[in-house]
């Protein structure tokens, strides 16, 4: 079975107006709705204050296909229900190179249309904070960043003809089913990693018999090195369950550190002490990898043999290195301009079924932000503030686990089966 | 005093079929349908103390005899009805110009907007009632509601048979109702149960309802309805309602019946 977090709902806006509280046409129109499969948000019930006061109900009928949401609409017509008067959406030329229209349209991270032409076309990979950029022939409508626009791109403006949908709440009774979106460090764990790997093993599961497009995304900090979650987290990798790594310079290079030196940032992580000249370790690190080229020739070479890195390299994990202002060297892998690397993180998204957020606020934050509202998230950091920005950006789906990174990559692996 | 509206069926006849009664192969007889209707005025004139006005027949339209589909009067406004089927359709000038010279405020509904007058809007002085799905359309109800300052309720209409309100559902002086439950959806039966009591309700038995027993007019403690109800004029007078029983047969073949015959002016 293939995990499917958001299908896609064709929906309408109607309108019912009149004495429909005390005719129980309110109650027939919204029976009719579900008998015959469809949902129904009730966005607002206005009631008649005086006897001859007319009520008006706005109701948004969704369904699972555009037929059967037309089969409902003609089955409720009859009895007031009026289909919402829709118009195209309008666009104006980009005045310059990186910069919108005053009255650009700011993206959400939801499943988001746009009527072109009389018809809803679906803007791919929602995003949230960008535009909406048109391309009329052939269509195709995308979210762009602010800095990519390009003069004259037909941007959407205003909010006519834009319509937005909430994520539908999963199928699976699992900890993302639920939809909650607290944080608490009071809240007991183990069925919540117990929910997410069962998640990874489906995911797995179906890339190997299936060949199929899903992936588990891992976005993590350093922390993982330093408490001693890199063992587990390289089986996660070399078994399969993570295929996208998104981290900066510091935890590849405490990583391969770990390997070469068997130190992170200077302490023995066998002894746990600070070892002389250790603060070196991670700029020699830095500066061998750079003098290789890449940490794929470095892996390939046979200088970096386990380890977090060398179980990407081998398991052919895409990895996206951000930096930032305060890194070391950086190691020649790391994209140091941080549009370049927005937009490289933007580029594997796709098939993002699962993403774990691990001990990082910048690559959290960063990722979350990328992320359409339908991806299943888990953040994890010894920091409840992480997980909380994290689900405040509105996703139903975002689990918050306030806890030790090394702790929780551990637990994670051995409910996958690793011994160690 | 009640007035009625009625229009003399000189030019009546089963001349198209346009709903479950009618046949082309079962035609009227005009001169026992004009015994008929005059039997009718005098029971409504001498009986029930109404005070009628008529309307100029029409060659070729021989429904424009049934002026409960004329529109709904109220408090001298008139909205004039707009008929879902064409051919009754050309009645509609005739009826706007008899309000216009009547001197009422003539308002259209919206065009293209289907009711089909009282036939299908009646009720109590507090909340009427409309009925929708066969012949008018619930939108129309929206904005009769505020012409008229009068709250309306919808009710969905099942039985071909019975394709106007008026046929399945009378309102009585004194709050009671005959109605046939058959004839409306479940939610149109919980409307009606739930605001009156048990004994404020007959439900008309079957056979009484296919004779047209709810196309009665009432008129104060009178009641006129078709011959061959037993059972429903029984519980009139119980009631403390005269039935007066009229023989309507000829327009039953066209499903009508004294309701149909008549519109109210007041």
């Amino acid at each position: 079975m293939t995990p499917c977090y958001n299908m896609p709902m064709a929906s309408q806006i109607v309108t019912l107006q009149g004495h429909i509280l005390d005719s129980l046409i309110l109650a027939k129109v919204l029976d009719t709705i579900v008998m015959l499969g469809g949902t129904f948000t009730l966005s607002e019930v206005k009631v008649g204050t005086k006897r001859e006061d007319l009520s008006r109900a706005i109701i948004r009928v969704e369904a699972h296909t555009n037929e059967l949401l037309q089969d409902i609409l003609t089955a409720i017509q009859p009895h007031g229900a009026v289909v919402e008067a829709e118009e195209d959406c309008t666009v104006t030329p980009a005045p310059a190179d990186g910069i919108l229209p005053e009255d650009f349209y700011a993206t959400s991270h939801l499943h988001t249309q746009i009527r072109w032409q009389g018809t809803w076309m679906d803007v791919s990979q929602p995003e949230m904070d960008l535009a909406i950029v048109v391309k009329p022939s052939p269509f195709s409508a995308h979210m762009v960043p602010m800095a990519s626009v390009k003069k004259g791109d037909l941007v959407v403006t205003g909010r006519t003809g834009i319509r937005v949908f909430p994520v539908e709440r999963p199928k699976e009774r699992d900890v993302f089913g639920f939809m909650e979106a607290q944080v608490s460090s009071e809240r007991p764990h183990r069925h919540i990693i117990a929910d997410i790997a069962k998640r990874m093993t489906v995911i797995r599961q179906h890339r190997r018999t299936h060949h199929g497009p899903e992936k588990v995304l891992f976005a993590g900090g350093p922390a993982i090195i330093h408490a001693g979650g890199r063992e587990a987290l390289a089986w996660l990798i070399e078994s399969g369950y993570i295929h996208v790594l998104f981290c900066g310079n510091a935890l590849a290079a405490h990583d391969i550190e770990a390997c070469l030196y068997g130190t992170s940032l200077g302490y023995n992580l066998g002894i746990g002490r600070a070892v002389p000249h250790g603060h070196e370790h991670h700029l020699r690190t830095i500066n061998r990898i750079r003098a290789m080229g890449s940490i794929q020739h470095a892996v390939e070479s046979g200088l970096i043999t386990d380890g977090i890195m060398a179980a990407c390299i081998r398991q052919g994990v895409r990895i996206v290195m951000a930096g930032t202002i305060r890194d070391d060297g950086p190691l020649p892998d790391v994209i140091t301009d941080s549009i370049q690397a927005q937009d490289a993180m933007r580029a594997a998204l796709p098939g993002v079924e699962l993403a774990l957020l691990v001990a990082s606020t910048l690559h959290a934050v960063a990722t979350g932000n990328l992320l359409p509202a339908s991806v299943p998230t888990v953040c994890v950091d010894i920091n409840p503030a992480v997980p909380t920005k994290l689900s405040d950006r509105g996703s139903f789906q975002a689990v918050g686990l306030v806890m030790d990174s090394s702790s929780f990559l551990r637990e994670l692996a051995r409910e996958l089966g690793w011994k160690g | 005093m009640s007035r009625l509206l009625m229009c003399p069926p000189d030019y009546f006849g089963i001349e198209y079929e346009i709903n479950p009664w009618m046949r082309m192969s079962n035609q009227s007889n005009c001169d026992r349908a004009r015994v008929q209707w005059q039997n009718l005025t005098q029971v409504l004139e001498q009986e029930a103390g109404a005070k009628l006005a008529f309307m100029k027949p029409v060659p070729g339209l021989p429904d424009l005899v049934f002026t409960a589909n004329a529109g709904v009067v109220h408090d001298g406004k008139a909205v004039p009805s707009q008929f879902r089927r064409p051919e009754r359709r050309r009645e509609e000038q005739h009826f706007v110009e008899w309000f216009t010279q009547s001197g009422y405020d003539v308002i259209a509904l919206d065009p293209g907007v289907y009711f089909e007058g009282a036939g299908d809007l009646l009720g109590f002085p507090d909340v009427w009632f409309g009925g929708y799905r066969l012949r008018s359309e619930i939108r129309a109800y929206e904005k009769l509601s505020r012409i008229f300052s009068k709250k309306i309720l919808a009710m969905e209409l099942v039985d071909q048979r019975f394709y106007h309100l008026d046929t399945c559902f009378c309102p009585l002086s004194g709050g009671e109702l005959l109605y046939f439950p058959p004839a409306f959806d479940m939610y149109a039966q919980t409307v009606i149960t739930s605001r009156l009591e048990q004994d404020q309700r007959f439900a008309v038995p079957p056979s009484e309802a296919e004779r047209f027993a709810c196309n009665a007019v009432c008129i104060d403690r009178h009641v006129v309805l078709p011959t061959g109800c037993p059972e429903t004029m029984d519980w009139l007078t119980r009631r403390g309602y005269t039935p007066h029983p009229v023989i309507l047969d000829e327009f039953l073949k066209a499903g009508g019946s004294a309701k149909c015959l008549t519109l109210a002016l007041d």
